[in-house]
């Protein structure tokens, strides 16, 4: 079965080398060190994988694969609903894509590993800055998945099994919370949005001695704002806990963070501080909570410490909550986690600072406030759920949102989301997102287009 | 230094005790206490709208009173701190990294270019579909490639992580039982070599737990399987090659009894890096897997993330992936949510894409020839193990596979340094040290896979690192024991920092009146 060897640039062992190697090993070839796997398993065979190319044949067929997608550089983007086309600075993946970050691993070796573990415990500073928490972890898969390890931290909490999730909450993120539920026998309750928002009556209906945790979203996935506080009140009234997912933490940079007003845990999707859209990944999972319920809390966490010389340094801490110690009593299976994209998260927040987030928000704010204003004055248009909003709204339209999407496809603009395939109650629901990026020209563009299209399609 | 195996002995001189100073060298202020007000490291845009009062767009009461209390630093500032951060790290594009069971392999520069390009960095996940022909095509044709790689037949790339996977495929095959009918399946095996993160996957998917010992060999306990393998099992997850380095001699004979019950055979391919080419999992008999494309399939790790973990299935499990999965349409590509019996989702959107673009260009670059990978791979921890296996015990002498442990019970006994301090000492020297104290089942353990693009020239390295420390435990206990010495900080007080956390820094206004 010995094949003949094929020099290839990511590997070093020459003839020469693997001739001594094995001498060294006393075996007389590389197939006698696989002699302990079954005759019948082995593949006799290649693997029907297509030839090698060369790096530059790669690259051109690379391009040609990324040339066939609609991106945010070619096209105009008004989509939102969980993943945010900010501005990134150029110093956010200059400085998180360096190599020594890249390609480290998790920083086992606190002594080797003092750059990454200072810059996760900043980041976890950062964090619980931005929403207002006392404590965040390093890093979850993303904000749906976030959203779900949170209310299982809520069972864990509570001893309750009961969830209260407001259909407000992107439909991605409830699926996945009932995904994560269902085995461990969790009850998911459907708490309906009432004109796009949560309202805390339905929350006290809705309530019971079992309830471990209320969910909601804060600006919700139809761009409203929640009555956090006041959901809070409600929740801790009955002793169960407020989790608050967000779908874009820069909102914060403008709007009371739900640590100030009650909430619970944090949990949700860093990708809009400075995480490339990536089609969906990789993002960053974000979970926060208060102090007193760090022990019950998923994820790696890293602490200040000091070394055997008294000075100041980072250790991964808490690990007796973790899987590689407590095994099926973890609080959670997670190891590898998003490291990099909270890297890139806490340059991001260092390089806006506090008047720098503000400025995104409040353009966020201002940029969709005119587009909306001006979508709405068109004939056949309105706001399905009237009320204030951060930077995304639903608009009903006179004709399906699809075919304006198609005819805006053709101008170069990437219209909004239909809502339709999420809630069959809202098929002419068009989900709108306007960021900073988006510029007044950009807006009038897209307002004169849906004009356009929906003169055609009336005529 | 004794000579071991042809191993030149010389050219290791004792590290140095003083490291050149450079900017950071003695520590790097926190961002905040860089801060000063006023300054900024970024323009973003700013409103060209005509302008409205704030308060006419939203209610003063859902206003932040002050901005977010973040650090103010300008951009050079900002650059220099991260900049000396990252001199105070380790990195496999600065040196040897031969962590056990994490396949700390080179991260090609390529991948890196190809996952940049705008058409994939800047794609919005609800693209409409027509629009997004050419990532739907690459995650097609990565999907082929795994399948035929692990001899599986469907693959979804949902899950972020390795953890993730496994929590995946176990809700597939619960929801595979439910749909059969037998509910009474509530019990997943983990062999007691496993990686912490089965049974604590198996745990949020609802299961009890079931340890299954390992023989003298190093192999699952095939009698003790037998003991638990019942109408209840739901599962065994078996690592393969397994986290000794070994491969599961007797493979079909666990195939044909975790079968014969009824149960599903789940591959934690956290090892697949032995296997490219030379045996498939699926042809193994198993019915399900994950796969670390941030271990075999080269993209970087990241300090801990992000990673990818793909699941690969059988044809019986297709009908219980997550939605959505890619379909061929005609001379393009659709996302199919029309899966009545998927486990619904894990995530949201389609998995780490970056990450695939990454592993399909390094699929790419090797093609057939990936067989060399595992062939190299394998070579040198072989090599490895034979420099090192006079030094250090060695619990299960076979001929291993991409990785091996030793364990450090000689120098404990001997000299009273344990492996933690051996690890620390190898710092010293300017190696990562391997992973200690993993698998459970060995007193002691030193995990080391090198990988297959390390040089026969760095292998020898290392081992006359490791000889050189293994001396010292003799001559010099208390050199080891108090390592590392070279490093920015010494020796951490971990204790301190569990009992009294401090998980964030305080500004003035925070602290307590």
């Amino acid at each position: 079965m010995a094949r003949a060897w094929v020099p290839h640039r990511y590997l070093p062992l020459t003839e020469a080398d693997r001739a001594q190697m094995l001498a060294t090993i006393g075996v007389a070839s590389v197939e006698d060190l696989f002699a302990d796997i079954p005759a019948s398993v082995r593949l006799l065979r290649d693997l029907r994988l297509p030839p090698a190319p060369s790096d530059a044949e790669l690259l051109a067929e690379l391009r040609a694969l990324a040339g066939q997608n609609a991106d945010a550089d070619r096209y105009v983007c008004f989509l939102g609903a969980g993943a945010y086309d900010h501005f990134i600075p150029s110093v956010v993946w200059h400085l998180a894509g360096r190599a020594e970050f890249v390609t480290a691993y998790t920083p086992y070796q606190a002594e080797l590993m003092q750059g990454e573990l200072q810059a996760t415990y900043e980041y976890q500073s950062l964090l619980c800055a931005l929403t207002g928490m006392e404590v965040a972890n390093a890093s979850m898969y993303d904000g749906a998945s976030a959203t779900a390890e949170a209310a299982v931290m809520a069972r864990d909490l509570t001893r309750r099994g009961g969830i209260l999730l407001s259909t407000a909450v992107h439909p991605e993120y409830r699926q996945v919370l009932r995904t994560y539920t269902a085995p461990l026998g969790l009850t998911v309750t459907d708490l309906p949005h009432e004109g796009g928002v949560t309202t805390p009556q339905a929350v006290r209906d809705a309530l019971d001695g079992e309830t471990a945790a209320v969910v909601v979203q804060h600006p919700n996935f139809f761009g409203r704002l929640e009555e956090v506080q006041a959901l809070a009140e409600a929740a801790h009234a009955a002793g169960a806990l407020l989790v608050v997912a967000v779908a874009d933490p820069v909102a914060y940079g403008l709007l009371q963070p739900p640590g100030a007003l009650g909430a619970d845990i944090v949990a949700g999707e860093g990708q809009p501080l400075g995480n490339h859209l990536n089609f969906g990944g990789p993002y960053l999972g974000m979970l926060a909570t208060r102090e007193a319920f760090v022990r019950r809390m998923p994820g790696r966490l890293v602490g200040a410490t000091v070394d055997a010389r008294g000075r100041r340094g980072f250790v991964l801490t808490l690990q007796t909550r973790e899987q590689h110690i407590r095994r099926e009593r973890a609080t959670s299976n997670i190891c590898t986690n998003e490291a990099l994209n909270a890297l890139a998260a806490a340059v991001y927040m260092a390089a806006l600072g506090p008047h720098g987030l503000r400025q995104v928000a409040e353009a966020c704010v201002r940029k969709a406030h005119y587009a909306r204003e001006r979508l709405c004055a068109l004939p056949g248009f309105g706001l399905a759920f009237p009320g204030p909003t951060f930077h995304e709204f639903v608009l009903t339209c006179p004709l399906p949102p699809e075919r304006l999407n198609e005819g805006l496809q053709a101008r170069g603009i990437l219209g909004g989301l239909p809502l339709g395939p999420f809630y069959p109650d809202l098929d002419h629901g068009w989900l709108l997102c306007v960021t900073e990026m988006r510029t007044r020209a950009e807006i009038d563009r897209l307002v004169e287009a849906v004009a356009e299209i929906a003169e055609e399609a009336g005529r | 230094m004794t000579e071991h195996h042809g191993l030149a002995s010389g050219g290791v001189s004792a590290p140095p005790q003083e490291a050149p100073r450079r900017p950071g060298a003695d520590g790097v202020p926190l961002l905040i206490e860089q801060s000063a007000p006023g300054r900024r490291a970024a323009a973003p845009p700013a409103s060209d709208v005509p302008p409205v009062p704030l308060e006419a767009i939203l209610p003063p009461a859902v206003l932040r009173p002050t901005p977010p209390p973040l650090p103010e630093v300008s951009e050079l500032d900002l650059v220099r701190h991260y900049t000396r951060l990252s001199h105070r790290n380790y990195a496999v594009d600065l040196g040897f990294y031969p962590l056990g069971s994490c396949t700390m392999k080179y991260n090609p520069k390529v991948n890196e270019d190809a996952a940049r390009l705008p058409g994939f960095a800047r794609l919005h996940p609800y693209t409409p579909v027509p629009l997004a022909q050419g990532a739907l095509r690459l995650m097609a044709e990565l999907e082929a490639m795994l399948a035929e790689i692990t001899g599986m037949d469907r693959v979804t790339f949902q899950p972020a992580a390795g953890a993730h996977g496994e929590l995946t495929a176990l809700l597939m095959v619960r929801a595979y039982f439910a749909d059969r009918g037998e509910r009474q399946r509530t019990r997943v095996a983990v062999p007691d070599s496993a990686h912490g993160t089965n049974p604590a996957s198996a745990a949020m998917c609802g299961y009890e737990v079931l340890t299954v010992p390992s023989d003298r060999r190093g192999n699952i306990d095939v009698e003790a399987l037998r003991r638990v393998a019942d109408e209840r099992l739901a599962a065994l997850m078996l690592t393969n090659p397994n986290t000794l380095g070994l491969f599961e001699e007797r493979i079909l004979e666990v195939a044909e009894l975790v079968h014969g019950v009824g149960a599903q055979l789940y591959l934690d391919g956290a090892n697949l890096n032995a296997m490219l080419g030379i045996t498939r999992p699926g042809d193994q008999g198993f019915d399900l897997m994950h796969t670390n494309l941030h271990k075999t399939f080269s993209t970087p790790h990241g300090g801990g993330g992000p990673g990818a973990g793909p699941v690969a299935v059988k044809a019986h499990l297709a009908p219980y992936l997550p939605v959505p999965v890619v379909e061929r349409d005609g001379d393009g590509f659709r996302l199919d949510y029309d899966r009545p019996k998927a486990i619904g989702r894990v995530r949201a959107f389609y998995g780490n894409f970056a990450v695939l673009v990454r592993a399909y260009a390094y699929i790419r670059a090797y093609g057939p020839l990936l067989r060399q990978v595992s062939e190299a791979a394998v070579l040198n921890a072989n090599y490895l193990l034979a420099l090192l296996r006079d030094a250090f015990d060695l619990p299960y002498d076979r001929p291993c596979k991409h990785e091996f442990v030793l364990s450090g019970r000689r120098q404990k006994r001997e000299s009273g340094v344990t492996t933690r301090d051996i690890a620390k000492r190898l710092l010293d020297y300017g190696f990562h040290a391997p992973t200690i104290y993993f698998p459970l089942i060995v007193e002691e353990a030193i995990m080391v896979e090198p990988t297959e693009t390390e040089s026969r020239e760095t292998l020898e390295a290392f081992a006359r690192a490791m000889l050189a420390v293994a001396e010292e435990c003799r001559t010099h206990p208390d050199l080891v024991r108090t390592a590392p010495h070279t490093t920015p900080v010494a020796r951490l007080d971990e204790v301190t920092a569990a009992r009294r956390p401090n998980l964030r820094w305080r500004l003035p206004e925070d602290a307590p009146a």
